[in-house]
């Protein structure tokens, strides 16, 4: 079977959340230094105590982590850059934590932010990918909103989801996003507004969407004895997948990559869905969040709106989910919308979620998903991690 | 030079009037049109180079254009294949007091009002001589047709069987030739031959003849009702074209104003 | 079922006109073979040359073996429209302007899916065809319409955008004297086009075909001549506000190539009227329909030139002439450059030896005035930018895509 190692020795700690602006006119420079000065005084270190550097950032050019390294008086003996998007966080942790385990760096810094400048987002698509320039751009300029329109759309036909369905995640977000003091959508959200919102894209409405805004969110990863010396807060990863491009045969995408590995996922987790204290996932659209739930075995394909309606997804409920908020209710601050299901589960296991805490939250479930590089998301990734004193 | 100096005070008091017999070259202007097979004769063109902008600040002016034979134009001798071993038969050849001199109007708009081709006989040149006096030698003479009254489809008059408009015998233009000895010949039609000339012995005879014999042809001459049957004196200078078979003209007559 | 189209109200005369945008127009190379493809309103995709997989977005390696043989070829259409959207909004100036937009995914019974634009007559579910057309950036893109057509299925708004129909638009023909200009004319207000102009040259030299012309309703004869820079600029001053579409069938030919004629007098007759001509009508007509290519249902959309196929090989027995259309040709591709900015589109329509006094010793088939008219119509209504017009014109553009060179040689002749 599996002949993959654990991840013994190695743990997350200094989760750092940069308040999110919805407009900046600052650079991902100066968010991705505010990311990092964040988890270094967390964790009570200097950025010379650092030896490892993870970065993952849409809007650095012409820079990349190599030029911030410079920018950032940074010597650091391991670099890596992530440019996956909304499967950032996990894969960053799986990098980092093997370069650990291996003894290649000892303490990661890993920092994923953007800022959002007046035109930067539809700069950004601009350039997306190859794919999206020749075979998507080209036919509505929806940008992502179009393209999960119609995955949306053919959810909504195969499995006879309706919008309630979906509005019913959206709307338990923003009743999370009103306890967590960094969202940017702090007005309550009813099923009806969530109903009654602008169209935007069919089926997808205005609070479908996130919204795109500067931020950065960052965490570090060190051995276990590292983290005890210092006194930190720690969580273990139980375990990760990563997979990329799945089921390209699909016609259109249903399902990601999750439900490629999703029975090692919980192998090595030595757990199972139902022992989830909490669950973060990866709510570019709440069509994506749904598919989640099924391709990770909460539930069966298809299932996941009878699956949802019978629970309660807010901070309080039988399972919290999102407990930030979300991208939808929290902001997505570029790559950083990777990092923030990850930087608050990690707050949750280790009790310093203070608004959000879910009462006793030790084992969490963090999944990524990113690039939509032309008709569906390519990267997908899922983690589950446990509280140190577990 | 008292008669110069005389002339001075005339043009100056008015007694000598300067009548421009020109056609203003214009691009939509006919010209002789010939079986499409052949090559044409070029209309007058004109390209604008600047006009005190990004191509030229300070000046305006145009590249032009067009056939030796386009608008109010003058024929030389080596225009025809009859005068192509004629002496100083082309334009820059021909001696500078050929394009000065006395001019006969021949006056046949009636005729031509009525009958569309009219043809000028020595009959009507006999007749006219009866009226004027005989028709001095190395004068030029021209047939008043009024048609250059005429503008668009009606003054090449095409039909089907090709253009009709007023002109010479072969006769007469033999006569006004051998027996006048005039220096040249002139209309106001597209040609000094008839539109209909292709079809008299020789065909195009006033061509054929004037050109054979040394003679000059000026076509395309406008308002000839403005000049006296006699006593004008006509300048058409054509351009100095090196062995050119014509050329566009400024077509000038100094006219005597009556009772001066 | 479509609404049909109504002709334009009169302009207020107090509004700003519309801006003209494009829809985004950077693509990869490899993405050009659509374009390609739609500039003859052909649906292409790549084949994989080894395995025959068929993919699409355009790859640069096979995604099944990756080989990186991956000719296009014509696909088979249909498909099934699986999803739809309506894009209500879009940060694009272009799609901006013209919200909602359907678009729609479509799994190709050749194999891949597709996103793709969808006509209104679509149903979700059902199944469709798909076209590839230019659409105002000049790229190829993929519609799907219904696998039938539709009532006022041309008034589509999405399709009209990618099509260059006559239907209430203003049309010039630049000259009247050519053998086909009342076909030309017939043809269009046959099309819907709510008015021609033809131009006409010389109108003080009689032509057969003029009392036709001027007989037609909706028809409007104006002076033109494309070797007169003054006229043409006169003309563009009177209607160029309110040329649509522009068809320049202005055209001097005569057989003949070098030694024969042994002088310029015809060639530069040539290059006056086919290269010149076009030149003056481009530089008084171009500006104007460039900014009006967003002025609403009759808005400026097309360029028609009218080329000899020999543009791309030349015929020795009309040497001269084939020259001045090659240098045409060049030029209508840099018209199409600077028309693009408004989305106007440049449509040459390629013939081989037309029926006419200058080709009497050339053996038939010849393109008659009727065909050119019908070619130029289909040509507007699939918007395309490469018409070949009879067999010979087909015939010659294959071997010229075939081998240049070879058939450079094969009509340079000389055997025996």
């Amino acid at each position: 079977m599996s002949r993959r190692q654990a991840y013994d020795g190695v743990v997350l700690a200094a989760p750092h959340s940069v308040p999110y602006e919805r407009y900046s006119t600052e650079t991902a420079h100066h968010w991705l230094a505010r990311g990092l000065k964040g988890t270094l005084d967390a964790a009570g270190l200097s950025k010379e105590q650092i030896d490892g550097f993870s970065v993952a950032s849409f809007t650095l050019f012409p820079d990349t982590p190599v030029g911030l390294t410079q920018h950032l008086g940074l010597s650091p003996r391991w670099l890596d850059s992530i440019p996956m998007g909304g499967a950032s966080g996990v894969v960053a942790v799986r990098r980092a934590a093997r370069a650990v385990q291996a003894g290649d760096a000892d303490i990661v810094a890993c920092v994923a932010g953007d800022t959002n400048q007046i035109d930067s987002f539809r700069k950004l698509l601009s350039s997306f990918s190859r794919f999206a320039m020749d075979a998507a751009y080209p036919y509505g300029y929806g940008g992502p909103n179009a393209m999960f329109a119609l995955l949306t759309d053919r959810y909504m036909q195969e499995y006879g989801a309706a919008r309630e369905d979906f509005g019913r995640i959206c709307v338990a977000q923003r009743d999370n996003a009103l306890r967590y003091p960094h969202a940017l959508m702090k007005k309550p959200l009813t099923m009806k507004d969530y109903l009654n919102a602008r169209p935007i894209s069919d089926p997808i409405a205005l609070f479908d969407c996130v919204m795109p805004c500067a931020g950065a969110e960052a965490f570090l990863v060190m051995r276990e004895d590292e983290a005890v010396r210092r006194n930190l807060p720690f969580a273990r990863i139980s375990a990760t997948t990563e997979r990329h491009n799945a089921f390209p045969d699909d016609p259109i995408q249903l399902r990601g990559g999750w439900a490629v590995d999703v029975d090692e996922l919980w192998q090595m987790a030595g757990c199972a869905p139902r022992d989830m204290d909490l669950v973060q996932t990866y709510d570019d659209y709440p069509v994506i969040s749904m598919m989640q739930f099924e391709d990770l075995g909460f539930c069966g394909k298809g299932e996941a709106p009878a699956f949802l309606r019978e629970r309660d997804l807010k901070v309080t409920g039988d399972l919290p989910h999102n407990t930030s908020g979300g991208q939808l209710s929290a902001g997505q601050a570029g790559a950083g919308g990777g990092f923030l299901g990850l930087v608050e589960a990690l707050r949750q296991v280790t009790g310093q979620a203070g608004p959000t805490q879910v009462r006793g939250a030790k084992r969490a479930l963090v999944s990524g998903f990113g690039m939509i590089n032309y008709d569906r998301g390519l990267c997908s990734g899922a983690a589950v991690i446990t509280g140190g004193d577990a | 030079m008292s008669v110069l100096t005389d002339l001075a005070a005339a043009l100056a008091g008015g007694a000598v009037e300067v009548v421009d017999l020109t056609h203003t070259l214009d691009p939509d202007f006919p010209v002789i049109v010939l079986p499409p097979e052949f090559g044409q004769c070029a209309r007058f063109r004109m390209e604008e180079v600047s006009a005190y902008d990004h191509r030229g600040p300070s000046w305006k002016w145009h590249n032009i254009s067009m056939s030796e034979h386009t608008g109010t134009h003058f024929d030389a001798p080596v225009h025809w294949v009859s005068g192509r071993d004629v002496a100083n038969g082309a334009v820059d050849e021909i001696p500078p007091e050929a394009f000065v001199g006395p001019v006969c109007v021949i006056d046949c708009s009636e005729g031509a009002a009525e009958d569309e081709d009219f043809e000028l006989t020595v009959e009507a040149i006999e007749a006219w001589e009866a009226g004027h006096g005989p028709i001095p030698a190395d004068a030029w003479v021209l047939m008043r047709t009024d048609w250059s009254k005429r503008s668009g489809a009606e003054y090449l008059n095409m039909r089907e069987d090709g253009a009709h408009s007023p002109g010479p015998t072969p006769d007469a233009i033999r006569f006004l030739i051998e027996e006048r000895h005039i220096r040249g010949f002139g209309t106001e039609t597209v040609g000094t031959d008839a539109g209909q000339g292709m079809h008299y012995s020789p065909p195009f005879p006033a061509h054929y003849y004037l050109h054979g014999a040394g003679k000059y042809g000026l076509q395309c001459l406008k308002g000839l009702d403005r000049l006296p049957a006699t006593g004008a004196i006509l300048m058409a200078a054509p351009l100095k074209i090196r062995n050119g078979t014509g050329s566009p003209l400024r077509v000038l007559a100094l006219v005597p104003k009556e009772g001066a | 079922m479509t609404d049909p189209l109504s002709p334009p109200p009169k302009k207020n005369p107090q509004k700003a006109q519309r801006v003209p945008t494009l829809p985004p127009g950077i693509r990869s190379r490899a993405a050009m073979g659509l374009t390609a493809a739609a500039a003859e309103g052909r649906f292409m995709l790549q084949h994989c040359a080894e395995c025959g997989t068929v993919q699409y977005p355009p790859r640069d390696a096979c995604c099944s073996c990756l080989s990186t043989k991956l000719p296009w070829r014509d696909t088979d259409p249909s498909g099934e429209l699986i999803a739809v959207t309506v894009v209500r909004a879009s940060p694009n100036l272009y799609f901006r302007d013209r919200t909602p937009w359907r678009t729609g995914t479509v799994r190709l019974a050749a194999g891949p899916s597709v996103v793709c634009h969808v006509h209104g007559d679509c149903e979700k579910g059902a199944e469709v065809r798909l076209i590839n057309r230019l659409d105002r950036a000049g790229q190829g893109v993929l519609m799907a319409l219904p696998k039938e057509g539709t009532p006022n299925m041309a008034d589509d708004p999405e399709l009209r955008e990618l099509t260059a129909d006559p239907k209430h638009r203003r049309v010039l023909i630049t000259d009247a004297r050519q053998d086909n200009a009342p076909a030309l004319a017939r043809a269009l207000l046959d099309a819907g086009a709510a008015q021609v102009f033809v131009g006409e040259a010389e109108g003080w030299r009689p032509y057969p075909q003029r009392a036709k012309l001027a007989a037609m309703e909706h028809v409007t004869l104006l002076p033109l001549d494309v070797t007169d820079t003054t006229s043409v600029k006169e003309l563009a001053g009177e209607i160029g506000g309110k040329t649509d579409i522009l068809i320049n069938n202005a055209r001097f030919v005569r057989p003949g190539g070098l030694f024969e004629r042994g002088d310029t007098t015809f060639a530069r007759e040539e290059m006056e009227v086919n290269y010149l001509g076009l030149m003056r009508l481009a530089q008084a007509f171009g500006p104007a329909m460039r900014s009006r290519g967003a002025d609403g249902v009759n808005n400026a959309v097309a360029w028609v030139n009218l080329l000899s196929v020999h543009a791309l090989s030349n015929d020795p027995a009309y040497g001269s002439f084939a020259a001045s259309n090659a240098a045409a040709l060049s030029l209508s591709q840099a018209l199409r450059a600077e028309l693009r900015p408004g989305g106007v589109r440049v449509m040459n329509v390629f013939s081989g030896p037309t029926e006419d006094d200058w080709h009497q010793a050339v053996p038939p088939p010849k393109v008659t005035p009727n065909a050119v008219a019908r070619a130029v119509v289909a040509g507007l209504r699939d918007g395309l930018e490469e018409v070949w017009c009879g067999d010979v014109a087909r015939d010659l553009v294959e071997r010229w895509r075939q081998n240049p060179k070879v058939l450079e040689r094969e009509l340079t002749g000389g055997e025996g």
